[in-house]
C-alpha cells in the first residue's frame, strides 16, 4: 500500500477493484465501514457480488478479465468531462497527450459492451473518482492473476496519477497482501531477479555490494520463478527443489502438471508443519516450528515491520525455520551463524536504506513502516510525499486483451478462484481448526439461480466443473452473488481443488498465473459420486 | 476544531469542543465508572453509572452523552453520585447468575470489578430472575444471556464496526434481551468483536471453556499469522497450550480482530503437526529420523545435483508465512550457500 490502513478512515472515495475486503481483509473492511459512516463513498467493482457491495454507492458487476477496459474508460470519463488534476499532470507526470489519445475509443458504450457494466454507472464511477482528491483505489489478486496483471496494475495507477490521487494523505494506490508476510518475503528478496530492498541481482555494483557482504561469488543471471520452476521441474531442467512453507500442489495452477512436475524432480525436500500435499511428495521433511513459536518481524500490507513473539513452544522435535536453515548450510559448508533473529535483522537491516533506522528495540509497540532510514526517522505512513522515485509518474498506454482462455461451446461458464472469509488459502491451517471446519468444511461452486434453473440443479446438488486440464466434483451453492455465466470456487479444498481446473498461463512480466479466469463446464454428478474427488 | 475551556473536579482543562465529558475527562487521566461506553462505539446512555453533576444543572447528567461547553464545572465524585452508582450495580446484580467461580471471564469483567469497587454482593435486591435456554450451534461464541446486562456494546460493534446487524434489543422491560432475528441461531461472521467489547461474561468464546482464566496464564504481544493486515494479538497460554487470543484495544488495529485471528489458533496443537524428521524409503513410506541424518541427507543432495548439473538445476521456495529473518536467511542460503539465484515465494498465488 502507499497509504496506510488507518488512513482509510478519511478518505471520501474508496474504489475497490478485484478485491473481497469483507471476506480476504476483514480489518482492513472496518476501517472501509468506518468511513462509510463517515460518508465515503464506496465503488466495489468485481465479478461477484462480495459482502463490500453493501456499502457500496456504486457496484459495478464486470465480466471476469475486463479490467483494462474498465478503468481505461472510467479514465477517458475523467479527461472527457475536464476532472483531471493539471496542476498534478503537469508537475508530477508524463506522457499524458500520448494515453489522453489511446483512451480515447474507450468510450462508455464500447466499455458497457467489454466488461458487461451499464454505461451510466460506468460515468457514476469515473466522476465519483475523478472528482475526489481524497480518493483511494484498493485491489488483490482479482487485478494481478490475470495474464494481464501487470496492465491491470499500471491501468489502475493512470488512474491515480490521472486525478493526483497519490502522495497524499487519504488516497493512494493500496494493494492488499493476502498472506501475513508476503510483503516482508517480497522486500527479502525471495524473488529471482532481486537481492534484499529490491536491488537487481544484474547490476554489477549490486553484486559486488552483496559479495562483500556474504563473502561469496555470486550469480549475476536472474534465476527463475515459482512458476517457471515447477514447469522447468517438469522439463527436467530443474533437478532439485527446496520448498520451505508452502503447499503449491494446492496453490499452483493446474495441479496435475504442478504434481507432474514435482514427481519430475531427483530430489524434494520441504519444510513444514504438516505433512501437506505438497510434503508427501517429497524425499526428505523437516519440521517446523509455527508462527506462535518464534521470534522475528513480519512486514504487513502498509508496510509496517512488526515484532513476531514466542508464545508457546514448538511441538516434540520441531524447530524453527531460521535454525533449520542455519544448519543446513552448516551442513552444506557454507556456515551461517547467528545467535538470534536480531542478529538476522541486523545485517538485513544494514543492507537495505529502508530498514536501516529500525532494531528490535525501536519495533516495540506499534512497529514501524518503511522507509525508516535513520534511527531518528519516525517511519513512512504514506508513500511519495516527497516526490517520486523515478522523477516524473509516466502515463502508460495500456490496450486491452481478452483471457488467455475464453468461452466456448463447449466450455460455456468462466471460473473465477478465490478465498472465503473462514478458510485461508491452501487450508493447512484453518483446515485443522475444528470449529472452521464445522462451520466452512465444504467445498462449494457458487452458481448464478439462472444458471441452475437452466442446468436444473438445485441447492446443494453435486455437479461435475470441468476445464481442459481436469475436473472436480462440488457441490452447487446457488447464489446471485455471482452473475450468469460465471462460477466462483474457493481454492481452499483440496478435495475439490479449484486449481485442478485453472489454467497456468502467465502474465509475460511477472509471471503470476491467470487463476481468476478459465473457461470449464458442468455437468451433472452422478447421485453416488463420492465426496473426495480430484481430476 | 474549537477548543473549550471548563473544570472537572477543580482541574481546569480545555478540550475540542466535539468531545463528550465522559471523553474529556478521560483524556485527562480522570476515570469515572461505565459499562455500556466503549471507546470505539457511539455512546448509549444506557447503564446510568457515568452520571456527574454539572453546576447549574439541577439532576445529574450521563457523562457518556453529554457534549462539553465552556465554562462547565462538573464534579465526578459525590456522596450522592456514589449512593447511585452503587444502587444501579445493586439492581444489575439482582438479576445476574453471581456464579464468578466459574464463569470465563472472571478477572476481565468489568461488572464484577465495579461489584468489588463498591462492595455489592447482588444479593441487595433478590428477586424475579430472567432464564435463557441456551441452543448456540454456532462452533465459535458462547452466548449466555442470563449473564448480559442489556448493555448494547455487542449491539452496536456488529452495527458500527462489523457491519453485520446479526443482533438486536428485542422485546421490552424486563423481558429484553439482546437476540437474532427470529431468535434463530447467530447468523453472523464470527468475528467476535461483540465477545471483545463485551463488559461481562455474558459473550465468550467457545475454544476458552476451562483452557484458565488469569492463574498461570501469560500473555504474549504478537502478530496475527493470516492475512497481509497484520494485526496486533495478545496470545494468552498455559502450560505451553494457546488458551484464547485477544487484541489490545490500543493496537493499530484497535482490538478488532477477524473469525480466524480470534478463533483459527487450534492448528498449534493439531496432532498432525510434524513433530520428527522424515526420510521416505524406497517402498515410498516416511521414516523418522535424526536431524544430523536428514540434514546430511539434504546437504548431501544438494551437493550431488550442483556437482553433477550445475547451481542453477537447484531450486528454493520460500514462503510468505515466515518471518523477514527467515526469508532473508533462506534466499542467502540459496544464492551464497547454493550458488543460484532460483528462490521464489507465493507473492503470486
Amino acid at each position: 500500500m502507499t497509504n496506510s490502513i488507518a488512513d482509510i478512515e478519511g478518505m471520501e472515495v474508496i474504489f475497490i477493484i478485484g478485491s473481497n475486503t469483507k471476506e480476504t481483509h476483514p480489518v482492513i473492511a472496518n476501517r472501509m465501514i468506518k468511513a462509510y459512516r463517515k460518508g465515503a463513498k464506496i465503488i466495489v467493482a468485481d465479478p461477484r457480488a462480495v459482502p463490500m457491495v453493501k456499502f457500496s454507492e456504486l457496484y459495478l458487476p464486470m465480466r471476469p478479465g475486463t479490467d483494462i477496459a474498465l478503468l481505461n474508460g472510467m479514465g477517458q470519463v475523467i479527461v472527457q468531462e475536464g476532472l483531471q488534476n493539471d496542476e498534478f499532470i503537469r508537475d508530477k507526470t508524463e506522457g499524458f497527450d500520448a494515453w489522453k489519445d489511446s483512451v480515447r475509443d474507450f468510450t462508455p458504450e464500447r466499455v458497457s459492451k467489454l466488461t458487461g457494466v451499464p454505461k451510466d454507472d460506468i460515468i457514476r464511477a469515473a466522476r465519483l473518482y475523478g472528482g475526489s482528491r481524497k480518493a483511494g483505489i484498493f485491489y488483490t489478486m482479482g487485478i494481478t492473476q490475470h495474464t494481464c496483471g501487470t496492465d491491470n496494475v499500471k491501468a489502475i495507477a493512470n488512474l491515480a496519477t490521472l486525478t493526483g490521487n497519490i502522495g497524499r494523505p487519504h488516497t493512494g494506490v493500496n494493494p492488499l497482501r493476502g498472506q501475513n508476510n508476503v510483503q516482508g518475503a517480497s522486500d527479502m528478496a525471495c524473488a529471482p531477479n532481486v537481492y534484499p530492498g529490491y536491488q537487481r541481482v544484474d547490476l554489477p555494483e549490486v553484486q559486488q555490494k552483496f559479495e562483500q557482504a556474504w563473502g561469496k561469488k555470486l550469480s549475476p543471471k536472474p534465476g527463475l520463478t515459482t512458476t517457471e520452476m515447477i514447469h522447468a521441474a517438469h522439463d527436467k531442467r530443474l533437478k532439485g527443489l527446496y520448498i520451505m512453507g508452502e503447499n503449491p500442489v494446492l496453490t499452483d495452477p493446474n495441479q496435475h502438471h504442478t504434481i507432474e512436475a514435482l514427481k519430475n524432480l531427483e530430489f524434494l525436500v520441504v519444510q513444514d508443519i504438516f505433512l501437506t500435499e505438497t510434503a508427501k511428495l517429497a524425499q526428505v521433511v523437516l519440521p517446523a516450528a509455527c508462527s506462535y513459536e518464534k521470534e522475528g518481524t513480519y512486514t504487513n500490507t502498509e508496510r509496517r515491520v512488526q515484532r513476531v513473539r514466542r508464545a508457546v513452544n514448538a511441538p516434540g522435535e520441531a524447530w524453527d525455520d531460521l535454525s533449520i536453515i542455519i544448519a543446513l548450510s552448516r551442513h552444506l559448508g557454507y556456515p551461517m551463524e547467528y545467535r538470534s533473529p536480531e542478529l538476522v535483522f541486523n545485517e538485513f537491516a544494514g543492507l537495505w536504506p529502508a530498514l536501516g533506522g529500525m532494531t528490535y528495540d525501536r519495533l516495540k509497540g506499534r512497529g514501524l513502516a518503511w522507509p525508516c532510514p535513520t534511527p531518528e526517522h519516525h517511519g513512512t505512513e504514506y508513500l511519495y510525499k516527497d516526490g517520486f522515485p523515478k522523477g516524473k509518474v509516466p502515463f502508460v498506454q495500456i490496450a486491452f486483451k481478452e483471457p488467455a482462455e475464453v468461452t466456448s461451446d463447449d466450455y460455456p461458464f468462466i471460473l473465477t478462484t478465490g478465498r472465503n472469509l473462514y478458510q485461508y488459502h491452501s487450508g493447512s491451517m484453518s483446515r485443522r481448526v475444528p470449529p472452521i471446519e464445522k462451520h466452512a468444511g465444504r467445498a462449494y461452486v457458487e452458481m448464478n439461480r439462472s444458471d441452475a434453473e437452466r442446468l436444473s440443479v438445485a441447492d446443494g446438488d453435486r455437479v461435475i466443473v470441468s476445464s481442459r486440464r481436469g475436473e472436480v466434483t462440488i457441490a452447487v451453492r446457488v447464489t446471485n452473488q455471482v452473475s450468469a455465466g460465471t462460477l466462483f470456487i474457493p481454492m481452499h479444498y483440496a478435495e475439490a481443488a479449484a486449481n485442478v481446473l485453472t489454467n497456468d498461463a502467465l502474465d509475460p512480466t511477472v509471471k503470476i498465473p491467470e487463476f481468476k479466469v478459465c473457461a470449464v463446464q458442468v455437468t451433472s454428478a452422478p447421485k453416488a459420486a463420492s465426496l473426495a474427488t480430484g481430476g | 476544531m474549537a477548543m473549550v475551556s471548563l473544570t472537572i473536579n477543580g482541574k481546569k482543562i480545555t478540550v475540542p469542543d466535539d468531545l463528550t465529558i465522559l471523553e474529556a475527562a478521560n483524556r485527562h487521566g480522570i476515570a469515572i465508572p461505565n459499562l455500556c461506553k466503549h471507546p470505539q462505539l457511539t455512546p448509549f446512555g444506557g447503564c446510568r453509572l457515568c452520571v456527574v453533576e454539572i453546576k447549574g444543572v439541577p439532576r445529574p447528567v450521563a457523562s457518556c452523552t453529554t457534549p462539553v461547553n465552556e465554562g462547565m464545572e462538573i464534579t465526578t465524585v459525590t456522596e450522592q453520585l456514589e449512593q447511585h452508582r452503587k444502587f444501579v450495580l445493586e439492581l444489575i446484580l439482582s438479576d445476574h447468575p453471581n456464579d464468578c467461580m466459574t464463569c470465563e471471564s472472571t478477572g476481565s469483567c468489568q461488572l464484577q470489578e465495579l461489584a468489588y469497587t463498591y462492595g455489592v454482593k447482588g444479593q441487595e435486591y433478590a428477586g424475579e430472575r430472567r432464564t435463557y435456554a441456551k441452543k448456540d450451534g454456532n462452533p465459535f461464541i458462547e452466548r449466555d444471556l442470563e449473564k448480559c446486562i442489556l448493555c448494547g456494546r455487542c449491539v452496536k460493534v456488529c452495527q458500527e464496526i462489523q457491519g453485520v446487524e446479526a443482533i438486536d434489543f428485542g422485546y421490552r422491560g424486563f423481558k429484553s434481551k439482546i437476540t437474532t432475528a427470529y431468535e434463530d441461531d447467530l447468523n453472523c461472521e464470527f468475528c467476535g468483536q461483540c465477545v471483545h467489547v463485551c463488559p461481562t461474561g455474558a459473550l465468550t468464546g467457545k475454544l476458552w471453556k476451562r483452557k484458565g482464566r488469569y492463574e498461570g496464564v501469560k500473555e504474549t504481544d504478537t502478530v496475527c499469522p493470516y492475512c497481509g493486515t497484520g494485526c496486533n494479538i495478545t496470545v494468552h497460554s498455559k502450560n505451553n497450550e494457546i488458551i484464547r487470543i485477544t487484541s489490545r484495544p490500543w493496537t493499530w488495529n484497535e482490538g478488532f480482530l477477524c473469525v480466524k485471528g480470534r478463533f483459527g489458533y487450534p492448528f498449534v496443537s493439531s496432532p498432525d503437526r510434524l513433530t520428527k524428521p522424515l526420510i521416505k524409503r524406497k517402498s515410498g513410506e516416511f521414516e523418522e529420523t535424526t536431524w544430523t541424518a536428514a540434514l546430511e541427507y539434504t546437504a548431501s543432495w544438494f551437493r550431488k545435483i550442483r556437482e553433477e548439473h550445475g547451481p542453477d538445476a537447484l531450486g528454493g521456495l520460500s514462503s510468505a508465512r515466515c518471518t523477514n529473518e527467515e526469508n532473508y536467511l533462506f534466499q542467502k542460503f540459496m544464492r551464497a550457500g547454493i550458488g543460484t539465484n532460483n528462490v521464489d515465494h507465493c507473492a503470486r498465488l
